[in-house]
């Protein structure tokens, strides 16, 4: 943060302290959980931003939640003129994400104007303005002191008037003239045929230009959400995924474009201490991310089950994220290897998120993971497995889902165990998810064959910042629980 | 519609004969003084059963944009006989303007 420092002065003997630093752009929140976050703290104030996409998309959402959180996060209020709903029809549409228009309106907080522009009603002779939409929208500003207006959609105009030298002329003095009435405006445009707008309406608006985007891939719907641009700030330009839900639109990732989490140097038992012994650092790192690796029945969800009940022994809370099996089913499982998860579920202490792979896109999915974690603010997470989410999408958007978790909880200093299924001891040191140069501990587990007996094995290929034993140690599952064998010549590197 | 329009007044005239028509404007501009004397000329040789108009300054009222739905100006809105009917610009095409009050038909 560069500082007004009082006895340097300008060659004109000006204080620096005495003008207004030119870098800082003024940013009217959206309120918008993430997008404030990709913005750099929301839409340049008292300009003109651009929202388009093709339809359904969620434009008339943004627009009208960028509004509605004006008036309930920061008391600035809004006018929404809308060409094409009615009021009846806006307030229907958001009533579903808990907006109630009607209150608003009646507490002279928001102002909305359906604006009907019917060309076959219409007959038109010589030269004419727009000014009866000025003076409609300068009514409305007015009625309830609006810094924030949506014109929603102006591309309707387009189809309502045969003179578009006259509306385009007409549309540059409106962007003028909301800039002199200092509101900060969002408008919403189709989106046309290699162009961000039917009509061209990027022309007119030079300042933040976002996109948006809502496709089908493996008949899973993912929105995306893409700062086309934005001038003079500096902003993430990848696509994100974001989800209209039961409290409004979220922009994934919530969090951190960076690698600036501070590591931390205190340790958790994995609950298991024979595998503590094996990790050479009394357990995991805190906040570290935690791969277990193996073919089914080899050990990894016990493994979790003993983490999450250590855990709750130390009084802190865990999230398991249950893709694979039921919330009972884990329950009765773990209790035959000795660990009593109910106690910790009546406190409180614990808490299930099961949701089958394919009943969300992978965007809900991070969402909901995300939005769990801030409600419940767990120290411990358990994704069990995250080869669930394979099936969900390509294995690129799998990858980037689980990079932005890690790195989300991670900033938020929650330690993450995952299990991923491995088919056979073949690929058992390579993940099909392709995350494991991300993650701080990578345990594998297999299953052997040895003189006609199933054993467990599990080895350790890599532990971040331990001296880690590299031999491979018989496990064994009893029914108090997962022990980790030490032969007589032990590996431990120390 | 074969019922004959009972006017309140009991002076209006048979509505197929007689014009109600407002001009709305902002403010008296060069457009909108245009506008109306291009409408008195198209009344006085078009509508022979007689005419009234009212011009509708939005600048004194804006409400009445909202309330009427008006965008463009100047707007002329035929509001008798009915359906209303809507004519945007200075009226310069008298062409247009006898089209969109349906005193002639578009070719």
């Amino acid at each position: 943060m560069p500082k007004e420092e009082p006895q340097k002065k300008s060659r004109r003997g000006q204080s620096f302290a005495a003008r207004p630093t030119p870098r800082a752009l003024a940013k009217a929140k959206t309120g918008i959980q993430g997008l404030d976050e990709i913005t750099g703290g929301g839409l340049p104030r008292n300009r003109t931003t651009l929202v388009c996409g093709s339809a359904g998309c969620g434009k008339t959402m943004l627009a009208m939640e960028f509004l509605v959180r004006g008036i309930v996060k920061f008391g600035e209020a809004g006018v929404f003129m809308s060409f094409e709903e009615s009021a009846d029809e806006l307030g229907q549409n958001v009533a579903s994400i808990g907006f109630d228009l009607p209150a608003l309106v009646r507490q002279k907080k928001l102002c909305i104007d359906h604006v009907r522009v019917v060309r076959s009603e219409m007959e038109e002779s010589g030269d004419f303005d727009l000014e009866g939409m000025f003076i409609r929208l300068g009514l409305a500003i007015d009625a309830v002191g609006a810094k924030r207006v949506v014109l929603d959609t102006l591309e309707a105009l387009f189809g309502g008037f045969a003179n578009l030298g006259i509306l385009r002329a007409e549309l540059r003095r409106l962007f003028d003239w909301l800039k002199e009435r200092g509101v900060t405006a969002v408008i919403t445009g189709e989106r046309g045929e290699g162009t961000l707008t039917r009509h061209g309406l990027e022309e007119y608006v030079s300042d933040c230009v976002i996109l948006l985007d809502h496709r089908v891939v493996n008949q899973l719907s993912a929105r995306r959400l893409r700062i086309v641009k934005y001038r003079g700030t500096l902003h993430g330009s990848d696509e994100y995924p974001f989800l209209i839900r039961e409290n409004g639109i979220s922009v994934i990732p919530i969090t951190s474009l960076t690698l600036d989490h501070t590591a931390s140097t205190k340790v958790v038992s994995s609950g298991v201490p024979s595998l503590d012994k094996v990790l050479g650092a009394r357990g995991f790192y805190r906040s570290s991310t935690i791969m277990l690796t193996g073919a089914a029945g080899t050990g990894k969800s016990s493994i979790a089950g003993h983490f999450i009940a250590e855990a709750g022994r130390r009084g802190e809370r865990s999230l398991y994220m249950a893709l694979e099996e039921s919330q009972s089913e884990i329950v009765r499982n773990t209790r035959s290897i000795g660990i009593n998860m109910t106690p910790l579920i009546r406190r409180d202490m614990l808490r299930f998120h099961v949701a089958r792979p394919t009943a969300y896109g992978l965007e809900m999915h991070l969402a909901s993971i995300h939005q769990a974690a801030l409600e419940y603010r767990p120290s411990v997470m358990v994704v069990d497995s995250v080869t669930s989410l394979m099936s969900m999408g390509a294995g690129p958007e799998v990858t980037s889902m689980i990079v932005r978790l890690i790195d989300f909880l991670k900033m938020s200093g929650i330690t993450l165990l995952m299990t991923a299924l491995v088919e056979s001891l073949k690929d058992g040191d390579t993940t099909s998810v392709n995350v494991s140069s991300l993650v701080d501990v990578w345990l594998t587990l297999s299953n052997h064959d040895i003189d006609g007996a199933r054993r467990r094995t599990l080895s350790v290929v890599k532990a971040r910042g331990m001296g880690h034993s590299n031999r491979t140690h018989e496990l064994t599952i009893s029914n108090t629980g997962v022990q980790i064998m030490h032969d007589t010549a032990s590996g431990m590197r120390s | 519609m074969t019922a004959r329009r009972k006017a309140p007044s009991g002076k209006a005239p048979r509505a197929s004969e007689s014009y109600v028509l407002y001009l709305y404007v902002a403010g008296e501009t060069p457009r909108s003084a245009a506008a109306l004397a291009n409408l008195k000329d198209i009344c006085r040789l078009h509508m022979p059963a007689g005419h009234r108009i009212k011009v509708i300054d939005l600048l004194k009222n804006p409400k009445l944009a909202r309330d009427h739905q008006i965008l463009a100006l100047p707007t002329l809105v035929r509001e008798l006989p009915t359906p209303v009917r809507k004519i945007i610009g200075d009226l310069s095409n008298t062409e247009r303007v006898l089209v969109g009050l349906d005193i002639k038909t578009a070719r």
